[in-house]
C-alpha cells in the first residue's frame, strides 16, 4: 500500500447507541481508536490491543466484538453499542446498579467491556428463560481480565441480574 | 463531642466513584487532551538484553510523513541527569539507554509524530546498531566473578551487601537443639493493571516549567528526584494525575522514568507530547516484583520454641537500582520476626543487577518474598520437628498481652490476638475435617495437602526505612530521615457545600467514598453531598513527599489527615454558631445538616447559614478565627521515627494480620492443582467501609493466586522476555480464582485516629506461601518453586519419567 493510500482518510458513518455519527478514519484506524478519539466514546477502554483483556468489548450489529481488533472501515454502516448507551450516571441500568451494589468494580477500567459482555449474556438468558449457573457466568467472564476484584462481585452482580431477567421473562410470557 | 446519632464511618456504603466508572464517564489519562498541539510518541527499544550502542540512524525515520523529530538517548542525556540511588553505588538510573542497553525493551530513541500510527511506522525505520554483549539473567549467575558487568562504574553486579544482627543470632544457632534450613527461589511476576502507563508532558517556555499529566501513583518522594534529574527547582515541575486510574498495584510508581523521558523530549522538540504504553511495552519494560533467592535458617529449642532466624537474601533488582528500590528488600525488614517471638535475628541482603527489567512496587511489596521464606520455613520445621504446623506456630506466636510490641528490628506492632485469629482460621476451615479428608485421599493414593501462612501487614510506611540500605555511618552523613506525612484539605464554600482534596492517588480503592464517610460524620451532612477530588496537581494541592498510594497507607495514615481536617472545620462552625447563639462552644453540636445547641433542637441554624457567615462576614467572626472555611491538615505519625544506629526502624504505622489456610489436591495424571479450600483471617482494625475492605481482600487474594499458580515474567538465557502478550502472561480469569472464605478479627489500632489498619496488600503477601506449603504437604517435599503450574507439578510427581 502506498503512503497515500495508507493515509487516505475515509468517511465512516456508524450508529452508536442509537444515534448516527460520521467521522474520518484511515484504512488501518482501529475501531477502538475511532470510537474513542474521533467520536469521543471514551468509555471504550483499550487494555491490550490484542483482543485478550476484553476491556474494549462492544456490541457490533448486536454481536460482541473487540473494538481493538477491528478496523473502523469495517464498521462503516454498522450499529455499535457502547457502555455509554447502557444507563446514565443519575439513572443506572439495573446491570450497572447491580455492579455498584455488589462492588463488582474497583478501578473500573475493565468494567465497560465486562458490562457489554454481561448485557449480551443476560439478553440471551432472558430469551432462553433458564437461569445460568455460577460456572456459566464465570465461563462467560473468562474472556475478560479484571485485576482488581478477583471477579467475585462481578459474578454475584450478574447472577443477581440473571434472576431478575428470568423473573421478568417469565412474567412477560405468563 | 457527643456521639453522632447516625454513624457513616463503618457503613458498607456503595461507592461514590461507581456511577462515572459504570457509564463510561470517568476520565483516564488517555481520555485527556489538556493542551493544544499534542504530538504523539512511539518509543524505539533495544531488542538486545545487553549491548553497546554503536549508532542510531534516524534519517529515514525523520524523512517520513508526519514525523516531527527523533530524539536519541544521547540527546536526552544532554538535558537529563541520571538518578542516584539511596545505595551508595556509582550506578545511576536513566530512563533511556545512552551508551549501553541493559535489558531487552529498554528505550533507546523516541519518535515524535502527528499521530501514534505514524510514530510507530517511523519507529520501525530508526536503525539502531548495537554490539551485543553477553547477558546475565539470574541473580546468582550475575554475582559470579566471570559474569558480564552491567555497569562498568561499579566493580560488581552485586551493588549492595549489608549484614544485620539483632540480639545474638550466632549464639542462638550454636545452642539450638534443632536447626531447620530452607533454600528458596521466588519468581518474578507483575500485577499488570489493565490500564497501562500514560504520560502527557509539556515543557512550557514561559513560565519556565514542566507540566506533566500522567497516571503516576506516587510515592511523591520521587518528585524531588524527578526535578533534580530535570535540573529544575521543585516548583518548576508540575505533576497532575488523571481523575481516574485503571489499577496500579504499585506498578504505576515506575512511570516516573517515562515522565522524565517525555519531559525531556518535550523540552528538546518544543512540542507537548503524549505517550500511552502498549501491552508489549508494559510486560517487557514497565516494572515487576523483585525475584529473590536465598536461604532461611531457624533455630529451635527442644520444645519447638523459635530462638533464632537467619535470612540470606539475594534480590534481583533488574538492570538498574531504580528508586524507590531497594525498598522492596527492606519493607519487611523491621518485622523479620513475622508473627513470632524470636529474639535473635540475622539478615544478609545482597542486591544484584541483571539484564532484566528493573523492579519496583508491586502488590505486597516485599511481603510475598518474605513470607515465602519465613512461612515456608515454619511449615517445613513442623514436619521436620514432628509438630502440627498450627501447634508450632502457637508455640511461638506473640501473645495478646505483648501488644504494643517492639520487634527486634524496631517495628512497633500495634495490636492483635494471633491465637484468636488462629482459632478463627481453624474453625472456618474445619481443620479437623480437612485432616480427615487428607488422610482419606492419601489412603486412596492421591495427593492432598494443607498449608498455612501467617503474615503481618505493615501499613503506612516510614519513608526512612529504605535508608537501611545505607550503613548507620552513611545515614549519619546524609542526615536523619523519618515519617510518612499524610495530607488532606477540606473546604466548605459559602453555600455550605464541601470539597475534600486528597493526595492519596487512588487507583480503584474507594478513597473518595471513605473520605466522604469520614467528613460526613464529622460535619453531620450526607456523604452524597460531598465532592471528593482525588486527582493531584502539585502546583495547587497540599501534597507531601509521602503522598501517593502505596504501603496500604490510606486507612493507616491518610484517614487521620481527613478526620483532623474535618474536626477543625467542625470546630470553626461551632465557634461561629456559639457566637451567634451566645452560648459556649461546647454546647454547640452539628447534627442533621444543622448547627444547634445541644438539647434545644429549635435553637438551630442550617450549616450553610453558618458557612456563609464565615465567608461573607469575616468582621463578625469570633476573635482569632480566620475568614473562610478551608482547612489543610498534614499529619505525621509519631511512631515513624528515624532508624537508629543499630539499624532498628519503626517501619510502619499499623500492622494488621493475614492468616491463611490452603487445602489443595493435585491430579496425578495432569499435575493440575485444585484449591479445595482457602480461608483467610484478617485483622484490619476498625473497618471504615466493609464493602471496600472485602473488595481489597478478594483482590489481594486473586493477585496471590496469580503469582502462586499462573504468572511468571520469564526470560530465556539470552535475556529475551518470553511474555509479551496477555496470551503469554497468564493472569487468572474468573475461571481460575478459587473461592475464599474471609473472616475478621477486629482489634482497633491505637496508632491511627480511627482505629483502622492499612489493608490491600492482604493475601497477596501470604497466598503464595500458603499454597506452596499445601503443595509441599501434598507431595511430601520441600523444594517447591512457583508458579505451581500443571507441568511443574506433573514433573515433580513423575520425576522417574519426566
Amino acid at each position: 500500500m502506498t503512503i497515500l493510500a495508507r493515509e487516505q482518510r475515509h468517511s465512516i458513518t456508524v450508529k452508536v447507541n442509537g444515534l448516527r455519527y460520521t467521522g474520518m478514519a484511515t484504512p488501518r484506524t482501529l475501531l477502538a481508536d475511532f470510537l474513542r478519539h474521533e467520536l469521543g466514546f471514551k468509555g471504550v477502554h483499550v487494555g491490550c490491543e490484542h483482543a485478550v483483556c476484553g476491556a474494549c468489548t462492544i456490541l457490533l450489529d448486536g454481536l460482541l466484538a473487540r473494538a481493538c481488533a477491528i478496523y473502523a472501515v469495517q464498521a462503516d454502516d454498522t450499529s455499535v453499542e457502547t457502555v455509554e448507551g447502557l444507563g446514565k450516571p443519575e439513572a443506572l441500568a439495573p446491570l450497572q446498579a447491580a455492579f455498584q451494589e455488589h462492588h463488582a468494580l474497583q478501578c473500573g477500567f475493565c468494567t465497560p467491556g465486562i458490562l457489554m459482555s454481561a448485557k449480551a449474556f443476560l439478553d440471551d438468558v432472558a430469551t432462553v428463560g433458564v437461569a445460568p449457573t455460577e460456572q456459566q457466568v464465570r465461563e462467560m467472564l473468562s474472556g475478560h481480565l479484571c485485576r482488581c476484584t478477583g471477579y467475585d462481585g462481578i459474578v454475584k452482580a450478574i447472577l443477581a441480574c440473571a434472576e431478575q431477567a428470568i423473573g421478568k421473562s417469565r412474567h412477560e410470557s405468563g | 463531642m457527643t456521639e453522632p446519632v447516625f454513624s457513616w464511618i463503618g457503613k458498607a456504603l456503595p461507592r461514590k466513584e461507581d456511577p462515572a466508572l459504570l457509564t463510561g464517564q470517568a476520565r483516564f489519562i488517555d481520555d485527556l487532551e489538556p493542551v493544544a498541539g499534542l504530538r504523539h510518541v512511539a518509543i524505539v527499544r533495544s531488542p538486545h538484553a545487553h549491548g553497546r550502542i554503536r549508532s542510531i540512524d534516524v534519517d529515514s525515520a525523520l524523512a517520513m510523513h508526519g514525523v516531527d523529530a527523533v530524539v536519541t538517548g544521547s540527546d536526552i542525556a544532554a538535558i537529563l541527569k541520571p538518578i542516584p540511588s539511596v545505595v551508595r553505588t556509582p550506578i545511576r538510573y536513566m530512563p533511556v539507554g545512552v551508551d549501553k542497553v541493559r535489558f531487552a525493551g529498554e528505550p533507546v530513541a523516541v519518535v515524535v509524530a502527528s499521530d501514534r500510527y505514524l510514530a510507530e511506522d517511523a519507529a520501525e525505520q530508526v536503525s539502531v546498531e548495537i554490539d551485543p554483549l553477553d547477558p546475565v539473567v539470574g541473580p546468582v549467575a550475575a554475582m559470579c566473578d566471570t559474569a558480564p558487568l552491567l555497569h562498568e562504574d561499579a566493580d560488581s553486579n552485586c551493588v549492595s551487601f549489608r549484614t544485620f544482627r539483632y540480639g545474638d543470632p550466632d549464639t542462638a544457632f550454636a545452642r539450638a537443639a534443632r536447626t531447620v534450613s530452607l533454600d528458596y527461589t521466588f519468581h518474578r511476576y507483575a500485577s499488570t493493571p489493565i490500564e497501562t502507563y500514560g504520560v502527557i508532558a509539556h515543557a512550557e517556555k514561559a513560565p519556565d516549567r514542566y507540566t506533566v499529566w500522567s497516571n503516576f501513583q506516587g510515592p511523591f518522594v520521587l518528585h524531588p528526584l524527578m526535578a533534580g534529574a530535570l535540573g529544575v527547582a521543585g516548583n518548576r515541575l508540575r505533576l497532575i494525575t488523571a481523575p481516574a486510574s485503571g489499577g496500579s498495584f504499585g506498578i504505576k510508581q515506575a512511570i516516573f522514568g517515562y515522565i522524565l523521558l517525555l519531559s525531556a523530549v518535550s523540552r528538546l522538540t518544543g512540542h507537548p507530547v503524549k505517550w500511552v504504553e502498549d501491552r508489549l511495552e508494559h510486560l517487557t519494560a514497565s516494572s515487576a516484583a523483585a525475584e529473590r533467592v536465598g536461604r532461611i535458617d531457624g533455630a529451635f529449642d527442644e520444645n519447638g520454641t523459635l530462638t533464632g532466624l537467619r535470612f540470606d537474601n539475594i534480590a534481583n533488582m533488574g538492570a538498574y537500582l531504580r528508586p524507590p528500590e531497594p525498598a522492596s528488600v527492606y519493607r519487611m525488614h523491621a518485622a523479620s520476626n513475622g508473627c513470632y517471638r524470636v529474639p535473635h535475628i540475622a539478615v544478609e541482603n545482597r542486591l544484584v543487577v541483571t539484564n532484566t527489567l528493573p523492579v519496583g512496587l508491586n502488590r505486597g511489596y516485599g511481603g510475598p518474598q518474605f513470607f515465602f521464606a519465613l512461612e515456608r520455613l515454619i511449615d517445613c520445621a513442623a514436619r521436620k520437628l514432628g509438630f502440627d504446623p498450627v501447634e508450632l506456630r502457637r508455640q511461638n506466636f506473640l501473645r495478646k498481652e505483648a501488644f504494643p510490641y517492639t520487634t527486634p528490628g524496631g517495628a512497633t506492632f500495634d495490636s492483635s490476638d494471633y491465637d484468636k485469629a488462629m482459632d478463627m482460621l481453624l474453625a472456618a476451615a474445619d481443620y479437623k475435617g480437612l485432616k480427615e479428608r487428607r488422610a482419606d485421599v492419601r489412603r486412596a493414593g492421591n495427593y492432598f495437602g494443607i498449608g498455612f501462612a501467617c503474615g503481618i501487614e505493615p501499613s503506612g510506611s516510614n519513608m526512612a526505612y529504605v535508608s537501611l540500605a545505607q550503613t548507620p555511618e552513611e545515614r549519619a552523613k546524609a542526615g536523619p530521615k523519618s515519617g510518612g506525612n499524610a495530607s488532606a484539605t477540606i473546604e466548605m464554600d459559602p453555600s455550605g457545600s464541601v470539597t475534600v482534596q486528597l493526595c492519596s492517588t487512588p487507583n480503584g480503592q474507594g478513597h473518595a467514598t471513605v473520605a466522604a464517610q469520614i467528613v460526613a460524620q464529622a460535619l453531620a451532612i450526607n456523604p452524597a453531598d460531598i465532592d471528593v477530588v482525588t486527582d493531584i496537581d502539585t502546583r495547587n494541592d497540599a501534597w507531601s513527599i509521602s503522598s501517593g498510594n502505596y504501603s496500604n497507607r490510606f486507612a493507616a495514615a491518610v484517614t487521620g489527615a481527613i478526620v483532623t481536617c474535618a474536626d477543625r472545620v467542625s470546630m470553626r462552625l461551632r465557634k461561629i454558631a456559639a457566637e451567634l447563639f451566645e452560648c459556649a462552644v461546647d454546647d454547640v453540636e452539628l447534627a442533621d445538616g444543622k448547627v444547634r445547641i445541644k438539647g434545644i433542637p429549635n435553637r438551630a441554624l442550617p450549616v450553610k447559614r453558618v458557612a456563609a457567615a464565615a465567608h461573607w462576614h469575616p468582621d463578625g467572626l469570633p476573635d482569632g478565627l480566620d475568614a473562610g472555611l478551608t482547612e489543610t491538615a498534614i499529619i505525621h505519625s509519631e511512631t515513624l521515627t528515624a532508624p537508629d544506629d543499630h539499624d532498628r526502624v519503626s517501619s510502619a504505622v499499623t500492622y494488621g494480620i493475614v492468616f491463611d489456610l490452603a487445602a489443595v489436591s493435585i491430579a496425578p495424571d495432569t499435575g493440575k492443582m485444585t484449591v479445595e479450600k482457602y480461608v483467610s483471617v484478617h485483622d484490619v482494625g476498625n473497618q471504615l467501609n466493609p464493602l471496600v475492605v472485602e473488595g481489597q481482600i478478594l483482590g489481594g487474594f486473586a493477585h496471590g493466586v496469580g503469582g502462586a499458580m499462573y504468572e511468571e515474567l520469564s526470560y530465556d538465557t539470552d535475556g529475551n522476555p518470553l511474555n509479551g502478550t496477555f496470551a503469554d502472561y497468564r493472569c487468572p480469569t474468573a475461571m481460575e480464582v478459587p473461592p475464599v472464605t474471609v473472616r475478621h478479627l477486629t482489634t482497633p489500632s491505637e496508632k491511627s485516629l480511627l482505629g483502622s489498619k492499612g489493608l490491600g496488600d492482604g493475601s497477596s503477601m501470604t497466598t503464595p506461601a500458603a499454597l506452596a506449603n499445601a503443595v509441599a504437604d501434598a507431595l511430601g517435599r520441600e523444594d517447591i518453586t512457583l508458579p505451581l503450574t500443571p507441568p511443574t507439578l506433573w514433573r515433580m510427581i513423575h520425576e522417574d519419567i519426566a
